[in-house]
């Protein structure tokens, strides 16, 4: 079966664009697995967090897919068209990737004395 | 190009990689005084192994039945194969009640039954033995529990998205390190008085593997490149049953195991008939749930499925149709909902499963103050071996993380107190390496990392030959050749994934070499690894093999001497 990813890229304060792919799935695929797909086949530039690959457990894939928060590695490939974008109320780092780190989790963050 | 700019970091203690071992260092290291900067490639407390944990650890608390530590460190021992460092074995079992109970303490929720933690059966164990917090969430529960606790210490800094590319030396003593700041593109340079390597295992080099991404060995290239020695790195454990079909999403492949330490469970091959008892009689250290561990679970699979028993995935079925609907509902509650929602109804239908890369034994060599033979640079959890030598006991794993994260933590703590602050001067061969990444036509290094998975599965796995072994070493050079000597860059600094995967790569080939090597030269099958031209333990071959860098090219010596230099 064949999905089509269409996902917003970019970087702050550059305009993003739309670039669609077609990815070959069979029933079950994740959308992360797509995207790794994508990597692996087509574009080594996409960038997209994620770490557990399959488990549900990192938590850090969490991106808008068809419009709804979700996390890539549980929502399925679908036949048609899946719109994939970057989550709309954290800051834009590249692709589908933000910062989503506590913020004293941050390089940014000085070191904290209680 | 922000990667013109350094961000200078000073710290007592850097801690790289914030996975169980980690925390557990970062924690102690401030007890013990230090200033603490915690960094992870990923974010703090998500990547690694440790949050993918779902059941079992292992620890003589005897709540259940009677138990001694000295019990748990006979089972190691024995599922070691002779090739266990007894003082780091020792340390792991006799510590770890105290680390649990701790854990305990920190209100991390360990199953409970009439008063007492919990403690079940898994294979190797003489008793019942591990703990484990319901449902399938040991590993979270244990993240989020020392997140919390770093949360509440002074003097820990916790830096996600650095990934640390390169430890600095001077004068044969760790003093810093050099990373790249993923999500800006910066370069770090990190002046540190002592450094923990605790970035797990290497299962990402397979195929087939159950841990996260970020798990592709970089500590143990971290640790040959700043010449500290490796040993046991031929032993790479497979899990027996990891998950193969139906494709389920949003669960840890590994997560069967659990389902057979509550409920049994039957392992059958594709005639539908049970295997295990065929190749039983081959270990003496058989219970009556478990009849295999878990090396020659992986050996009756891969030969069920050779023989043509295998199933339509090509692994074994397993099946849970002799429990009721109820008592898989006991047992597992909301996980029952989820594995529905990916068509599967364990009372009615088996699943598939095949062994998987799990867990690696091997690792950095280290004393028993988990030193390295680099002044100032420890290292802890999965990164080390040495502790469970040719197999890994079950539930060992997320003991080891504490235990032995713990202790390098503190013992990083007391080196710092003894050195003044290095200059960062001694980096600028790392930094100048990380500036001089550039972009150009190159094979996608994406797909090249996709290619060694497959090469190591098929000519590394678990059962070997020389002739396998010497074709895998051969494509390993060219790999290397291939890559050159450049780190390869995309267009844009922020999250440059190209350039993760370049560095990423870098580290895969030269572990991937550090595996296959000792692999080549032990010729006969001992635990985990096990060679097909070499079939049975040979006494002569009871020693550690150790590997260490010289001149960029890795070399293997041979040891039953476990004290590192």
């Amino acid at each position: 079966m064949k999905a089509l990813l269409s996902i917003q890229r970019g970087e702050p304060d550059l305009a993003s664009r739309v670039e669609t792919f077609e990815v070959t799935f069979e029933p079950g695929q994740s959308v992360l697995d797509g995207l790794r797909m994508v990597r692996r086949d087509r574009d080594p530039s996409l960038a997209f967090r994620f770490s557990c690959i399959n488990a549900n457990a990192c938590k850090e894939c969490m991106m808008l897919i068809d419009g709804e928060v979700e996390y890539a590695c549980t929502a399925r490939l679908k036949e048609g068209t899946t719109t994939l974008a970057p989550l709309p109320k954290k800051a834009l780092i590249r692709d589908l990737v933000t910062e989503i780190a506590p913020p004293d989790e941050r390089l940014e963050r000085p070191l904290r004395r209680k | 190009m922000l990667r013109q700019q350094v961000t200078p970091l000073e710290t007592d203690v850097l801690v790289i990689g914030a996975g169980g071992a980690g925390m557990y260092a970062a924690l102690e290291a401030a007890k013990a005084g230090a200033d603490v900067i915690l960094a992870d490639r990923s974010l703090i407390g998500r990547g690694g192994a440790t949050v993918m944990a779902q059941m079992t650890v292992a620890v003589a608390l005897g709540e259940q039945t009677p138990d001694h530590w000295e019990h748990h460190l006979t089972d190691t021992l024995a599922a070691g194969r002779g090739l266990c460092d007894e003082k780091l074995a020792a340390i792991l079992c006799e510590d770890g009640p105290r680390r649990i109970r701790e854990m305990d303490d920190w209100k991390v929720g360990w199953a409970r039954e009439n008063g007492h933690i919990k403690q079940v059966q898994a294979p190797g164990h003489d008793r019942p033995r591990c703990v484990y917090v319901d449902f399938l969430s040991t590993g979270p529960a244990v993240s989020k529990t020392l997140r919390a606790q770093l949360n509440d210490t002074d003097g820990v800094r916790r830096i996600g998205d650095l990934l640390i590319t390169d430890i600095t030396v001077c004068d044969g003593e760790a003093c810093g390190a050099t990373a790249l700041h993923v999500s800006s593109g910066r370069i770090v340079s990190i002046a540190a008085k002592a450094v923990v390597i605790a970035t797990g295992g290497l299962t990402r080099l397979y195929r087939r593997n159950s841990a996260s991404s970020n798990m592709g060995g970089d500590g143990y290239a971290l640790a040959l490149r700043a010449g500290a020695e490796l040993i046991d790195m031929e032993f790479v454990q497979f899990f027996p049953i990891g998950h193969l079909a139906p494709r389920l999403v949003g669960m840890d492949p590994i997560m069967w195991d659990p389902f057979r330490y509550k409920l049994g469970g039957k392992l059958l091959n594709a005639e539908m008939r049970e295997f295990e008892n065929d190749y039983a009689t081959r270990d003496t250290r058989s219970d009556g749930r478990y009849v295999l561990t878990r090396d020659l679970a992986t050996y009756a699979i891969t030969k069920e499925v050779e023989a043509g028993r295998g199933t339509p995935a090509g692994g074994a079925y397993l099946s849970f149709q002799h429990v009721s609907p109820e008592e898989i509902r006991r047992a597992f509650g909301p996980v029952v909902d989820r594995l529905a929602a990916n068509g599967i109804d364990l009372a009615h239908q088996p699943i598939e499963v095949a062994p998987i890369a799990h867990y690696h034994m091997g690792g950095i060599r280290v004393s028993d103050t988990l030193e390295t033979g680099i002044a100032g640079l420890f290292a802890c959890g999965e990164a080390i071996g040495g502790a469970n030598g040719a197999n890994r006991l079950s539930g060992n794993a997320i003991t080891e993380s504490f235990v032995f994260g713990a202790r390098a933590g503190h013992h990083a703590a007391r080196k710092a107190k003894q050195r003044p602050m290095p200059s960062l001067g001694a980096a600028g061969a790392a930094i100048d390496f990380l500036r001089s990444a550039e972009q150009r036509d190159a094979p996608n290094v994406a797909n090249s990392i996709v290619a060694l998975q497959s090469l190591m599965a098929d000519y590394v796995g678990p059962f070997r030959t020389e002739d396998k072994l010497r074709i895998a070493i051969d494509r390993l050079a060219e790999m290397t050749c291939n890559l050159g000597d450049r780190p390869l860059a995309s267009s844009s600094d922020s999250f440059d994934p190209m350039l993760i995967d370049w560095l990423d790569l870098r580290s895969m080939l030269l572990v991937a070499q550090a595996v296959a090597l000792p692999a080549l030269s032990r010729t006969e099958s001992r635990g985990a690894h096990q060679r097909e031209d070499h079939l049975g333990l040979d006494d002569a071959w009871q020693l550690n093999q150790i590997v260490a860098m010289t001149d960029g090219g890795l070399r293997i010596k041979a040891t039953n001497e476990m004290v590192a230099a």
